[in-house]
């Protein structure tokens, strides 16, 4: 098994005293699509700069691939692909030049990154921008721009910090395909985010931070395996004068045809549906009343909190 | 990287800074073309046939190889002192930190665009001081050395204020109070031979005395001071400045949290 990120014993205390990381470890496999998660300031951002390098590390090791950044920053780097948060191109310059500098830095002569710089272009839909001012492109094109740029050198190891924050959804969806289309192909994959239903989507493993420590490392499936109970809307065909009476489930009414049900993980949803068929109640849709890592996060968030608390 | 790709690196670093100024020409270019061509008018033509000889010198002869050196050095500095700047404020210094380029193939990158932008300039203020002197260079080797050597001085000291610089206002900070008295009082419009000898002495602290000076003395063939003294001391200043440099962009100063 090649670990594609090695984070050991990464602390960083910052100038004013801050400790943003309190000894993290974590490792990320080749191939996978990983999610590191956590609220504003838990220290993901933190982390992520370290291992691209933007923010220097108190103490601890960084490994991209095996190699140490301590030891070989430059090979280390070789291997990174980084999409940041926040716009960080040159407003001025125009689409295809942004993406031609940045392969130059990586030693790719002109002809070649012109032919790269092409393929992501159309590939992420900017193509008809390709000459205009980066300034002039819409909020989700400066966002594709990014990823295209962190791939002009064809990276092992892509990070994307929020890659889909103030996107519509139906770009998301696009962003999203194309993001599982790379990790297909091999590219492993780091991304934060705070829409969660993105990371349950995408991601197979995950390490959820909070106030610089890891709190939760584990796949995505036995994460949400934790998940103890569950809460669905059902929307139904006929109304309800008062809300049933369905034994062992806690039920609320939300209005004449909408029910709110919470269901215990080993309850399951055939014996609930045996329960509404017997009281000749019928269901036309159903959701879950949120995503289900949200609820595992806003979980585990809180009860990290309580323990720091007492 | 091996060779080749820092070369690619390096070029590319000097192309986008090279394709930076020449986007804003109006604001690069220009602007010291007229103003050189102002002082051409006025301290050269209106005031210069009133001053007369300079140094056995006609004064509108004495003062261009000032006025080109004093293009340069302001240009040098102010290209990459606002280029890193602006770079650093809009945040895409993080492309270069992520990536591979080790630090000195940065620096030697932007002061290379520094040096272009300074030559540049250097070039159109020649050419305009042509339509007012005649201009014959006495020492081509010393006229090309010492305005390629003070042009690295200035691109180098205008990276430092760089990653000082917090605000718009600490990147004009230096060139309005320490740059442009030191190059007024440098022996651009004066030999210094006209001092009293106290003034004389404090005139020789001035390390833009020696730059203008040697200068100088490539295309008239005079100087007020000791060409290989100058030489050996701008090589120097390259020496430190570039090492501090370096030093700075290991430890992240400015870029790095």
């Amino acid at each position: 098994m090649t670990l594609a990120l090695t984070v050991d014993k990464l602390h960083k205390v910052y100038g004013n005293g801050f400790e943003a990381l309190k000894e993290i470890s974590f490792s990320v496999e080749e191939g996978d699509f990983f999610a590191l998660l956590g609220p504003n300031g838990a220290g993901k951002s933190t982390t992520l700069g370290i291992v691209s390098s933007l923010v220097n590390k108190t103490s601890g090791k960084v490994s991209i691939f095996g190699v140490d950044l301590d030891e070989d920053l430059t090979g280390a780097k070789l291997n990174l692909g980084v999409v940041p948060q926040e716009f960080n191109f040159n407003m001025f310059e125009n689409v295809k030049d942004i993406l031609v500098t940045q392969a130059g830095y990586y030693g790719i002569n002109r002809r070649t990154a012109g032919e790269r710089a092409d393929y992501y272009l159309k590939k992420l839909g900017l193509w008809e921008k390709r000459n205009g001012a980066a300034r002039m492109l819409s909020g989700g094109m400066k966002r594709r721009l990014m990823i295209a740029r962190a791939l002009m050198h064809d990276p092992k190891l892509l990070i994307l910090d929020e890659p889909t924050a103030g996107v519509d959804i139906e770009l998301r969806r696009s962003m999203w395909e194309f993001l599982c289309e790379l990790n297909e192909s091999g590219t492993t994959i780091i991304l934060t985010t705070h829409y969660l239903e993105e990371a349950e989507s995408l991601c197979r493993n995950i390490a959820i931070i909070d106030h610089g420590s890891i709190i939760k490392n584990t796949s995505m499936h036995a994460l949400l395996q934790q998940l103890n109970t569950e809460t669905f809307i059902l929307d139904l065909e006929n109304d309800l004068s008062e809300p049933p009476l369905l034994e062992g489930y806690v039920v609320r009414q939300l209005s004449e045809n909408t029910l709110e049900i919470d269901v215990e993980s080993q309850q399951g949803l055939n014996s609930l549906f045996i329960e509404l068929g017997a009281q000749q109640i019928a269901v036309r849709s159903m959701r879950n009343k949120s995503n289900r890592l949200e609820e595992l996060f806003v979980s585990l968030v809180d009860k990290n909190l309580n323990q720091e608390d007492s | 990287m091996n060779a080749q790709d820092l070369l690619v690196a390096f070029w590319t670093i000097v192309h986008r800074e090279v394709r930076r100024f020449t986007r804003i020409w109006a604001q690069t270019l220009l602007p010291p073309a007229i103003t050189m061509t102002l002082y051409f008018i006025i301290f050269g033509n209106l005031i210069g046939s009133r001053i007369g000889e300079m140094g056995g010198f006609d004064y509108m002869e004495y003062i261009v190889p000032g006025l080109i050196m004093m293009s340069v050095i302001t240009n040098s500095y102010s290209n990459v002192v606002s280029s890193f700047y602006s770079t650093k404020f809009q945040r895409n210094i993080e492309e270069l930190l992520v990536s591979p380029v080790p630090n000195w193939v940065i620096l030697s990158g932007f002061v290379l665009g520094g040096v272009v932008r300074g030559l540049g300039v250097g070039l159109i203020v020649t050419l305009l001081s042509l339509f007012f002197t005649d201009l014959q260079v006495q020492n081509l080797f010393v006229t090309i050395g010492i305005v390629f050597l003070t042009s690295v001085v200035f691109a180098l000291g205008g990276f430092i204020n760089a990653i000082f610089a917090n605000s718009f206002d600490d990147i004009s900070i230096i060139p309005t109070f320490v740059l442009t008295p030191l190059t007024y009082l440098g022996g651009v419009f004066y030999s210094i031979q006209l001092l009293p000898e106290f003034w004389q002495g404090v005139s020789q602290l001035n390390p833009i005395l020696y730059m203008v000076n040697t200068f100088r003395y490539g295309i008239l063939g005079v100087s007020d001071i000791n060409i290989g003294f100058a030489f050996s001391m701008i090589i120097l200043f390259i020496g430190c400045l570039f090492t501090y440099a370096l030093y700075l962009l290991k430890n992240g100063k400015g870029i790095r949290s």
